[in-house]
């Protein structure tokens, strides 16, 4: 029906060439806008806002003060022995953003809007792993400030308690890419959230995080020792100079904790990061 | 004919079981506008999907701004502006927050993805708005946000997703005085409509979708020429056997009657009083008339003109049996096509 028509190659493109950056330069400048975005979203979400910067005060103190009198960390002070074990349970749990996060923009349409500008692909995967980790630092800064007021101190020199906060925060970028995949496959945010809670708690708390696992039936103790998390808490313990009685767990993650913490997030960096992308690229292909 | 801003021939799209586009051709030159007439679920967001490259058609092909939606997607986006059915915006952000992040995103620097947020603003006569999240905002002012948000870029060719659907009169008729300056320029638009005065009131050429197919395509007076102009919709109490040969030198072309014979609707001349003159002839052969209304055609009555049948969904009436349609799936497929459209 058009064949008598010119057929045309040159319509102009919105923007001139001149006025735009290009290759990395723009799929930086795309991830940073983006990010930027996120970030505006978690702090004008109550829900999101919460999880960042109540839940950790809250937590450090119902633990402290409610949980960690009955609980007994072989002549060390619960507190001392706690705080590392929350800022692996608090990014653990708060990891969750990013599924409902995801999920949402799907859901509303956001991302079909961005697909039909000039993004780069993977922007806003990428992007959305910046702005979560971002307010996972701020998690942790919570928790470490409330240890701080209520009297924790780190016993270690300033290089060993860098590596101490880096090592959670590693895990926590490797799990932001796990829960980005189930973000990805859930219709809902609400059954995001339901599921991610299914899986993450447990696993914040099937660990040396909040008690010693000395105490737990072997099978359980077992399952502990190899938990990622424990290895996270572990060898933040060690940097950070406060008591870790897994010192004493014969498990190999237990004896080489840092070690084990860098590989087990690598691990699930490697595995969830390429899933992910194939996800969203399935979930974006209609 | 000037150079074309669409071009799409044999287009298909099947999601599963469900044929959501079954063959569309479209032409559209630069600088013309393309009303796309059909019912929810007729396919026309499938269309609007695959010709803004969020969705790859299942057959055909189709050129936007001269580049391949599929092969060239990134050079498409750089040409369009479009406006989903359901406004995307950002509720949590500001108006302003809004344009600026499509403006970057886009491909603006900075500062003038600044600038250019002020002046659709102003242009669109949000400003006073601007600071305020758009969670707070109506249903018309998130329909001008969101128009503004497609321009952001000065792009050549424009989609948009039924823009009014969902508004009051009051912010539609504004809306279509929006989209008139717009198109004033030098801007291609693509219009999808559930509404004839709508495709009539803004487009050059319009095409009537149906069922995945297009059923007729002609300029907006060719269409009411068809359709027959001023409509007649009488409802009697009951059937009565004198109404339709009362009726006969009245309307002009056939009178459709309903399955239960109460209701009868027709093509009439508006000339004055033909109201009465109706009642006068239905009353002459003692037929009770419960209501009767004569009004401008809509788009179930270029369905019947087209297909001899009312559009399934459309006005809340049950779908009646349609007499043109080829294969006998019609209401299958405008169920799964609206579940479809519902996801």
């Amino acid at each position: 029906m058009s064949q008598l028509a010119p057929v045309l190659h040159g319509v102009t493109p919105a923007l001139p060439t001149a006025a735009r950056s290009r290759g990395l330069g723009r799929a930086a400048r795309d991830v940073l806008v983006l990010t930027r975005r996120n970030l505006i979203h978690i702090a004008r979400e109550p829900l999101q806002l919460s999880d960042v910067l109540i839940q950790p005060v809250l937590f450090t103190l119902l633990f402290i003060y409610v949980l960690g009198g009955g609980i007994s960390v072989h002549g060390a002070s619960y507190k001392d022995f706690a705080v590392a074990g929350l800022i692996a349970v608090n990014l653990t749990t708060s990891s969750m953003g990013t599924a409902v996060g995801l999920t949402s923009d799907l859901k509303t349409g956001a991302i079909d809007r961005f697909r039909t500008l000039p993004v780069w692909r993977a922007a806003v995967l990428v992007s959305r792993s910046l702005s979560d980790i971002l307010s996972a630092l701020l998690c942790m800064t919570m928790v470490l400030l409330t240890g701080l007021v209520i009297g924790w101190r780190p016993h270690t020199t300033v290089a060993q308690f860098v590596a101490g906060l880096t090592i959670p925060l590693l895990f926590s970028y490797a799990l932001i890419w796990a829960t980005a995949c189930l973000g990805l496959v859930s219709d809902e945010p609400e059954s995001a959230q339901g599921i991610g809670l299914v899986i993450l708690f447990p696993l914040a708390i099937v660990s040396n995080s909040m008690v010693p696992t000395s105490g737990m039936p072997a099978v359980v103790r077992a399952i502990a020792d190899w938990n990622p998390v424990s290895a996270v808490t572990a060898a933040t313990r060690n940097l950070m100079g406060n008591p870790n009685p897994s010192a004493a767990a014969n498990a190999w993650p237990m004896q080489h904790p840092v070690v084990a913490a860098v590989l087990w997030s690598l691990a699930i960096l490697a595995l969830f990061a390429p899933l992910a992308v194939s996800l969203y690229r399935r979930r974006t292909t209609d | 004919m000037g150079q074309l801003m669409i071009e799409a021939e044999g287009l298909t799209k099947r999601y599963g079981e469900t044929q959501a586009l079954a063959g569309i051709d479209l032409t559209v030159p630069a600088g013309t506008v393309l009303g796309v007439l059909g019912p929810n679920g007729a396919g026309k967001s499938t269309a609007v999907r695959i010709l803004t490259t969020l969705a790859r058609p299942t057959s055909g092909w189709a050129k936007v701004a001269g580049h391949d939606v599929v092969a060239q997607a990134g050079e498409v986006r750089r040409r369009i502006g479009v406006t989903a059915q359901d406004a995307t915006l950002d509720d949590a952000l500001t108006g302003r927050q809004n344009l600026r992040l499509i403006a970057e995103l886009a491909g603006l620097r900075r500062g003038p993805a600044a600038a250019r947020a002020t002046e659709l603003l102003e242009r669109f006569e949000l400003t006073f708005a601007a600071e305020r999240q758009v969670r707070g905002y109506s249903g018309g002012m998130r329909r001008r946000l969101d128009l503004a948000a497609s321009l952001v870029a000065h792009p050549p060719l424009l989609f948009l997703d039924e823009p009014t659907t969902g508004l009051d009169p009051t912010s539609r008729v504004r809306m279509w005085e929006v989209i008139r300056e717009l198109v004033a320029g030098s801007t291609t638009l693509l219009l999808t409509t559930q509404y004839l005065d709508e495709a009539d009131a803004l487009a050059d050429r319009i095409v009537v979708i149906d069922n995945g197919r297009i059923i007729a395509n002609g300029t907006p007076t060719e269409l009411k020429a068809a359709v027959g102009g001023t409509r007649l919709e009488v409802t009697l109490s009951a059937a009565h056997s004198g109404a339709l040969p009362a009726l006969g030198s009245l309307v002009a072309g056939r009178v459709n009657v309903s399955q239960d014979g109460r209701r009868l609707r027709a093509a009439v001349s508006a000339g004055s009083g033909v109201a009465t003159a109706v009642i006068r002839a239905l009353d002459a052969v003692g037929a009770l008339v419960d209501d009767v209304a004569v009004h401008p055609p809509s788009l179930d009555d270029v369905f019947f003109a087209f297909t001899g049948a009312d559009v399934a969904g459309a006005g809340g009436r049950p779908p009646a049996p349609r007499a043109a349609e080829p294969s006998g799936s019609h209401s299958d497929h405008l169920r799964s096509d609206h579940l479809q459209g519902a996801l």
